[in-house]
């Protein structure tokens, strides 16, 4: 089970369905975010598995994993200043609630 | 008396977690590292469906935060060691924290809203799970060229990588990280002079 690439790729396929269900499913902006971090993260041990699946990949794996990492922690800084910034105008978390475009 | 209730959910939890390890190595016939990859996986799973349905918002991010740690032991029994502390220092020590803080800033006196789910949430899980099985589909139909065991990642190979044909993509990361940091700061900024109450 451990030395096959199915696995650990069902595994990520998982993962990155619970969190769009998450993603679509919540009410509150912050589980929103959290969903899309579970999501990162499963395409993280996707690009992970095939680096230690395919020999011709070596160690690249790893480094555009790293990279994928460093990207996610910049998305996560800036979505939660925009979800900070929304409720101080707004005083709630809840997306079904901005519908300031909408009226 | 409420001790006993904690301790009796912990004794659950740790049977769920621990009974797909036995039954790959008992039954199975797997190897320890098959053992500890269900075992993970498991307890993986498990927390991010705890992160997406639970009511609390602040068990949510502690559900994630096992979930991120759960995921580490799995680069670990993939091999990549140094991605898995990496994963702990940058997801568990930085971006968990950041989301608690988050949490804590925008929590309503209130509590917990009372409908944590939208109302398209029974859609939402039909395509979620019709996503899920078309994955495992994919996945179980293509050929990848596999090699049939793990290749270990030492980690001065990959350093060498990373600081010679990667330089330029991590020079390129490290000016995004300014700009986020700085974006991030601009933006949760209480402007001053405009606030509307």
């Amino acid at each position: 089970m451990a030395d096959s690439l199915d696995a650990y790729l069902v595994l990520a396929g998982a993962l990155f369905a619970i969190g769009t269900f998450g993603f679509l499913a919540r009410r509150n902006a912050i589980s929103m975010l959290m969903s899309i971090e579970l999501m990162l993260n499963a395409v993280n041990l996707a690009i992970v598995a095939f680096g230690s699946f395919i020999a011709e990949l070596k160690a690249d794996g790893s480094v555009i994993a790293l990279m994928v990492m460093a990207v996610a922690a910049a998305e996560a800084t800036v979505g939660l200043a925009i979800v900070i910034a929304i409720y101080r105008n707004r005083k709630t978390p809840l997306v079904d609630e901005y519908d300031a475009m909408r009226r | 008396m409420r001790a006993w209730i904690y301790l009796l959910a912990a004794a659950i939890a740790g049977a769920i977690v621990t009974t797909p390890a036995l039954l790959v190595y008992v039954l199975g016939g797997g190897t320890v590292d098959d053992a500890l990859f269900a075992a993970l996986a498991t307890l993986m799973l498990v927390s991010a469906l705890a992160v997406v349905t639970m009511r609390d918002i602040i068990r949510c991010g502690l559900a994630m935060i096992v979930s991120f740690l759960a995921l580490a032991g799995i680069y670990v029994v993939a091999g990549a060691p140094l991605v898995a502390a990496a994963q702990v220092i940058v997801y568990i020590g930085a971006i968990s924290v950041l989301i608690l803080f988050a949490i804590m800033l925008t929590q309503s006196k209130a509590g917990p809203a009372s409908l944590v789910f939208q109302t398209q949430a029974a859609p939402a899980a039909i395509a979620a799970i019709v996503l899920a099985v078309l994955i495992g589909v994919g996945v179980s139909a293509t050929d990848w060229g596999a090699a049939s065991e793990r290749i270990r990642t030492l980690t001065e190979p990959l350093a060498r990588l990373l600081f010679d044909e990667y330089v330029l993509p991590f020079e390129v990361v490290s000016v995004l990280l300014l700009a986020a940091v700085i974006g991030g700061v601009f933006i949760a900024k209480r402007e001053t002079g405009t606030e509307p109450d």
